[in-house]
């Protein structure tokens, strides 16, 4: 496996049914309703890499995340991960083996730890589930995400919600993971606490050689982050490219119009000239390409042809008009 | 005082809440003024006391939650000591309040027109067309299109950004004079955050309306408020002009604050972090409550809070405040 990506991505779409019950239907004559949350996304993650997903509610990074990691089935298109896709590959042993190498971190710290449960045995739960070795695991691991080993003693209730975040990290090195999708991760922390949890995910990527997807709304999180950026509208990538040529040079107008609405520091009595509208209804959305309706640039073509994603620079971008916008603050 | 009699000024505000393990403090002697027009940002970590406090100065405090001491004054006048039925009369007419989530602030059964009009009636003596005309000019106002259609809508007939739109224009509707906005942009996508931070802006421009924002983003407050206070464990650190504040932090803790946001270390492989976590109310630390995380603590900051900020010229809660070039020339 020397040059292949990690995990390959292609033509991913995932469509929900989001249909009334068939008696409404029948009585109301309604017809069947689908929203397509995802829409033929590729992407490669290198191994030893972090890639990024950022997009607004409803943008579909974290159906993306929920597919990659296969709590999802994918509609249509393939997650490969080291070469196997896990929807389709009939092996038990190679399934088994390619999920040990995945793991996922949640938002929510409070919600995806059972509190019913002592930290050691939340820690060692996946490597004790595959009849793994867990003797002092959980004590190690607690000390690597900076917790001391007598916290595994303890229940989830015990912890503050950084705390937590790390246990939740704890858990997803214990089957010594390749990839870890975090969804969110720290969204629900506060700042000085999050510096914390991003300077551990930092320091346990060089240390384990782990690959990161990492899903975010938050643009300032995932420059700081990421090897590479994928920025998602309405189920679509629209635009790919390094964090530096991202936010110095957006391509894509969505990208140029997130990063000036995104609040600065350095920006005090900025008088900011608001993005319109807001993300269309997936169920119904626009044609041609999905953010015309909001778009300064968009012109005839534009509503009627759905521009694909190409090469564009060092990167990827979907748009008629690609390269042509301009950031109104510069970052 | 140089400015003009403040909108809402606390003296000394403290709440207390008696538990079996002894009295909590999350609020602890806090002092600032808010003048006309002015927005005043309000940043902490979780478990600061922020939202404490804007519950305090409304009495929206949950039992046994209370005010213990200090003064809460709106327009001079004594609010924090009056019955129950008195600040009703305040709530919503004098004082109007966002929230963080707009679902849960609307009633899920009523139409938004209806919500709106009998809240111009309680508060305003007009008759029940003129409260709907009044209604649909504050719809309009707070930019929701085709206002007179969307009266009779239903709050989950509106998206998460219209949502706190018509939030905005239930609070404003009886022309208060101050503005309670606790987390207002927290649970909405950037650019809808953009929009909303603009309408606040707006609206205490034209109608020189007084804000405190309460908020944990650093990025929202540099972009909105005039002031900014920074709250720790229930005490005021700092508070002084947003571009200060921001530019030059002089408490410890403002400094750590704004180094940890991702967007201050922008290039740099690892994020500035302040070591620890707040300490909880149960076991507050002795003497300045931030001494155990802070790099420049001797002595002294662990037996004396430090200097009182809020109404004289202290900037600072703090014995050895980050001087900037500009003060050492």
């Amino acid at each position: 496996m020397s040059d292949r990506p990690l995990v390959s991505i292609k033509g991913l779409t995932r469509v929900f049914d989001v249909s009334k019950p068939w008696l409404n239907r029948v009585i109301e004559r309604l017809p069947k309703r689908f929203l397509t949350a995802v829409s033929d996304v590729s992407f490669d993650i290198p191994a030893r890499t972090t890639y990024a997903l950022v997009g607004e509610s409803g943008s579909g990074k974290s159906t993306i995340g929920k597919m990659v990691v296969g709590l999802l089935p994918p509609s249509e298109g393939h997650v490969t991960i080291e070469g196997v896709d896990l929807a389709t590959e009939k092996d038990p042993a190679v399934i088994d083996r390619i999920r040990t190498d995945i793991q996922m971190i949640f938002q929510d710290p409070f919600a995806s730890l059972n509190p019913r449960w002592k930290v050691r045995d939340i820690i060692t739960e996946p490597v004790g589930a595959r009849g793994g070795d867990t003797r002092g695991l959980a004590e190690r691991l607690l000390e690597q995400v900076g917790l001391s080993a007598e916290d595994a003693g303890k229940y989830p209730h015990q912890f503050s919600g950084g705390q937590r975040q790390r246990l939740c990290v704890a858990r997803a090195l214990a089957s010594e993971p390749k990839l870890i999708v975090c969804d969110e991760p720290t969204s629900a922390l506060d700042v000085s606490v999050q510096a914390q949890v991003l300077n551990l995910m930092t320091d346990l990527k060089e240390e384990h050689g782990l690959t990161y997807l990492f899903i975010s709304h938050d643009l300032t999180v995932v420059r700081h982050m990421a090897d590479r950026i994928g920025v998602l509208y309405l189920g679509r990538l629209v635009e790919e490219a390094a964090p530096e040529d991202l936010f110095t040079r957006p391509a894509h107008p969505y990208t140029a119009m997130l990063i000036d609405a995104a609040p600065k520091l350095d920006a005090f009595g900025r008088e900011v000239i608001p993005p319109e509208g807001e993300i269309p209804d997936p169920i119904d959305p626009p044609k041609g390409c999905a953010f015309h309706p909001r778009c300064p640039l968009a012109i005839d073509r534009c509503t009627a042809v759905r521009p694909k994603l190409e090469p564009f620079g060092a990167g990827r971008v979907a748009c008629h008009r690609a390269g042509e916008i301009t950031l109104e603050n510069a970052a | 005082m140089t400015r003009s009699s403040p909108v809402l000024s606390l003296r000394g505000l403290t709440v207390d809440i008696p538990t079996r393990h002894g009295t909590l403090r999350p609020v602890d002697d806090v002092s600032w003024d808010i003048a006309k027009g002015e927005i005043l940002g309000v940043v902490g970590e979780s478990g600061a006391g922020k939202s404490m406090t804007g519950n305090a100065v409304i009495g929206l405090l949950d039992p046994p939650a209370h005010i213990s001491g200090g003064e809460v004054l709106l327009e001079g006048q004594r609010i924090d000591n009056l019955p129950l039925r008195e600040m009703r009369r305040i709530r919503g007419k004098r004082i109007g309040m966002v929230f963080q989530d707009p679902l849960t602030s609307l009633n899920p059964l009523l139409t938004v027109g209806d919500q709106l009009a009998e809240t111009i009636l309680r508060h305003l003596p007009v008759s029940e067309s003129e409260a709907r005309a009044r209604a649909v000019r504050g719809l309009d106002e707070v930019g929701i299109p085709a206002a007179k259609d969307r009266m009779g809508a239903y709050p989950h007939e509106f998206s998460g950004g219209m949502r706190q739109r018509v939030v905005i224009a239930l609070a404003l509707c009886a022309e208060p004079t101050l503005l309670i906005a606790d987390e207002p942009t927290t649970a909405l996508d950037v650019s809808v955050q953009a929009q909303i931070i603009a309408l606040l802006k707006r609206l205490c421009r034209e109608r020189g309306m007084a804000a405190m924002l309460v908020t944990h983003d650093m990025g929202v407050i540099a972009e909105t408020a005039d002031r900014v206070a920074v709250m720790y464990a229930g005490r005021l650190a700092e508070i002084g002009p947003v571009a200060q504040i921001v530019g030059s932090p002089r408490h410890p803790y403002t400094d750590g604050l704004m180094a940890s946001t991702p967007a201050a270390s922008a290039g740099q492989a690892r994020l500035r972090q302040i070591p620890g976590n707040m300490p909880r109310l149960t076991r507050l630390p002795a003497g300045c409550a931030f001494h155990p995380r802070c790099p420049r603590a001797q002595d002294v900051c662990r037996h004396d809070p430090g200097p009182k900020v809020g109404v004289a010229d202290a900037r600072a809660a703090c014995f050895f405040p980050i001087e900037s070039e500009e003060d050492a020339a």
